[in-house]
């Protein structure tokens, strides 16, 4: 899977999780910069993303994990 | 689908959402002018975590619009010695799936004891109607094994005593009903099968806990078999090691919607709200083919095929629901001749049609239909559950009535059982005689229906039907019904207050207290306990404080039997007048004229809306009642 195809499948991931609308993908997002995105929905994100790609992850993998263009990488590794 | 494909969390009775789900809660969040329904019916779908947090936040901008449109409030409290949050976000979403407008409250992490022992705790300032105590074997002492002599029986009891103090200390600082849970089992073995032989041994705790809490439970306790729902998804799928590590989330996070489906059906029984009666179609849902074009030679059903056994079982199922007070009906498009034949002469029918309460067969839409077994049977449409395997007449009916359940059931009628099952329609927190009864009790009342058609003259009807009505004090054999009216009358029910099976106990016992617990005999069979009065009396007057009855036995004149009973009860306390008050809800439109009926003379409009009204005791004259009335223990003062 291309790198651009797993952002657009993580952007829709994270509007349904966040509830955001429109956001725009970048590889420095972090919770930051999402008003929803604490560790609770955290916990959902990791679970979206898992379950749509069919991949898990261990905490330290997420622990590590310190933007969203980090976890793209991180999928990618794991589904090529 | 296959089963070994299935998604082990799916709620698969129900209908998938549509893709644009997202950006109609968005959007129903700021139209203010839309039907509060269409929120309820996008509930219906199987929405997954995420889904059902959008949803949530639907309903907190929405809340007042979805109170009037008649959904129960319901407050539930969540004691956990885990992360809850979760399922706290799941529940008003799924409560909405269930008629429930709920509040929830959690306790603070690891505080469950603190919470509930202390009066004053913010979980009983919050008023919960239901305190869900969530554990897991860990705070319980029984996520270790404990092979020392004796030890795997002594942490097992101390883990009872602990959770069964608990739940009295909340009867104790509150009249909120409680739920309990069984646990899990967990998926670590110590020896490996032969755990389940070994005292001590984490999976011989845990069985011998959950076999052991089954037995301590009080009535009104809730019960959640949260191992049996484990076992269902499966103990593999249940557990996420991963997460409960990082942040004690105690089961996998794609199965919170279906355990918050379980809570809310838990709910919603609490507050009697489970559905009543099971619909049929009949062509390939209680037999294979088409009985018009078949013949009762050519239908698939019973031995020979696994497709007739799967038919023949799909009818054992209902047998059995019917067993247990569910009420049954068909309502199928055919000639009714046709439709009858199989029941009368193939030899393979589980079902006869003496189990059919109100049998439909005809050419018209089966959204008319439903209405009219629901007429015949004299409860709502929300509480019909129908089965039908053709997808279009579900469609149809979920479109034209929204509030019957319609599972989704596939194409293979060996999975018809299982989905219905999973679906949890009539759940229920308790079983008695009464309910034992209570699917002949409906089919005579639907009799009752036809017989009055060929009597005509209603006074005439009414003789006829032989009536005895007994009037009682509440006490400890009817408590648990009256409980159950006190919390699920809506239509006749003048003040609508709720009270907890606890507190119908402790007026049994009040002498300021007059209460009446009423039931009816007629010639058709038992109506059970039907109706349910509390007075609150003092020296000059006796205030109503309830005063509800069952709709079935509308139009039988009981009210006025009960009247006269009350009359002569307070006139030899020395009363000089009853007060009556009529409060008006969304559902009790029809007893706004209840106490003028009855002669009470108007007194006032009350402030927050609703009637004030009177009635001169020496001024009363009794009728003649087309019933015997027969009282026990019911005179003023000897039941206190």
């Amino acid at each position: 899977m291309a790198r651009s195809e797993i952002e657009t499948k993580v952007v829709d991931i994270m509007e349904d999780v966040f509830d955001e609308d429109d956001l725009e993908y970048s590889d420095s997002m972090t919770a930051a910069d999402i008003e929803e995105w604490d560790s609770l929905s955290n916990i959902r994100f990791v679970v979206a993303i898992e379950k749509a790609f069919g991949v898990r992850f261990s905490n330290s993998e997420i622990a590590d994990l310190e933007n969203v263009g980090q976890m793209v990488d991180l999928i990618g590794s794991k589904i090529d | 689908m296959s089963p070994s494909s299935r998604d082990p969390y799916a709620l698969r009775w129900l209908l998938e959402p549509p893709a644009d789900l997202r950006a109609q809660l968005k959007a129903l969040r700021k139209d203010f002018e839309s039907n509060p329904h269409v929120i309820r019916r996008l509930a219906g779908y199987s929405l997954d975590v995420s889904q059902l947090n959008q949803l949530g936040k639907t309903i907190a901008a929405r809340r007042d619009d979805l109170a009037k449109a008649g959904l129960r409030p319901f407050r539930v409290a969540i004691a956990a010695t885990h992360t809850a949050d979760f399922l706290i976000t799941a529940l008003p979403g799924t409560g909405l799936r269930h008629g429930l407008l709920i509040d929830a409250f959690q306790a603070d992490y690891g505080q469950t004891a603190q919470a509930v022992l202390d009066p004053a705790s913010t979980l009983f300032e919050f008023e919960p109607d239901l305190v869900y105590l969530a554990f897991d074997p860990h705070a319980l002492g029984l996520g270790s094994p404990r092979l020392d002599e004796g030890g795997g029986e002594e942490a097992v009891q101390s883990a009872i005593d602990y959770v069964t103090s608990l739940r009295d200390a909340i009867h104790t600082n509150s009249s909120a009903g409680v739920v309990l849970h069984s646990l899990p089992m967990e998926p670590a073995a110590l020896f490996g099968n032969f755990d389940a032989s070994q005292p001590g041994s984490v999976r011989w705790m845990i069985a011998t806990f959950n076999a052991r809490l089954a037995q301590n439970l009080k009535p009104g306790d809730v019960f959640l078999d949260l191992a049996a729902l484990a076992e269902m998804v499966g103990l593999s799928a249940w557990h996420d090691a991963g997460r409960w590590h990082e942040g004690k989330v105690p089961f996998a996070l794609d199965a919170v919607p279906l355990v918050a489906d379980h809570l809310c059906r838990l709910f919603s029984a609490f507050r009697g709200l489970s559905r009543k009666c099971l619909v049929l179609d009949l062509d390939n849902t209680l037999w294979g083919g088409v009985i018009g074009d078949d013949g009762v030679e050519g239908i698939a059903l019973g031995q020979g095929s696994g497709t007739g056994e799967a038919f023949a079982g799909i009818q054992s199922y209902a047998k059995q629901l019917r067993s247990r007070g569910i009420i049954l009906a068909v309502c199928s498009k055919n000639e009714e001749t046709n439709a009858r034949i199989p029941f009368q002469s193939h030899d393979e029918m589980v079902l006869k049609e003496s189990d059919v309460a109100v049998f439909v067969a005809n050419w018209t839409d089966k959204a008319s239909n439903l209405e009219y077994v629901a007429k015949a049977l004299n409860i709502g449409t929300d509480s019909l559950v129908f089965l039908d395997d053709n997808p279009a007449e579900r469609e149809r009916v979920r479109q034209e009535l929204p509030e019957v359940a319609v599972p989704e059931v596939g194409t293979d009628p060996a999975e018809y059982v299982g989905i219905l099952s999973e679906a949890g329609y009539f759940e229920a927190i308790g079983f008695g005689a009464e309910d034992r009864n209570r699917a002949e009790m409906y089919q005579a009342n639907a009799e009752r229906v036809s017989a009055m058609q060929k009597i005509g003259n209603m006074d005439e009807y009414l003789r006829s039907l032989e009536m005895v009505c007994s009037m009682r004090p509440f006490n400890s054999l009817g408590r648990t019904r009256t409980a159950q009216l006190i919390n699920k009358s809506n239509q006749f029910n003048l003040t609508t207050r709720r009270y907890s099976e606890a507190q119908v106990e402790s007026f049994e016992t009040n002498p300021a207290k007059f209460t009446l617990q009423v039931r009816l005999v007629d010639r058709f069979g038992d109506n059970g306990m039907i109706s349910v009065l509390i007075f609150d009396r003092s020296a000059d007057e006796w205030v109503c404080d309830t005063w509800l009855m069952s709709c079935r036995v509308l139009g039988r004149r009981v009210e006025e039997a009960v009247l006269a009973h009350v009359v002569d009860a307070a006139k030899a306390d020395g009363a000089k007048r009853l007060i009556g008050e009529w409060l008006p809800s969304p559902k009790n439109g029809l007893v706004e004229k209840h106490f003028e009926r009855l002669g009470f003379n108007f007194v006032a409009d009350l402030p927050e809306g609703g009637t004030r009204w009177a009635l001169d005791l020496e001024a009363y004259e009794k009728p003649a009642l087309p019933m015997v009335v027969e009282t026990t223990g019911a005179v003023a003062g000897s039941e206190a």
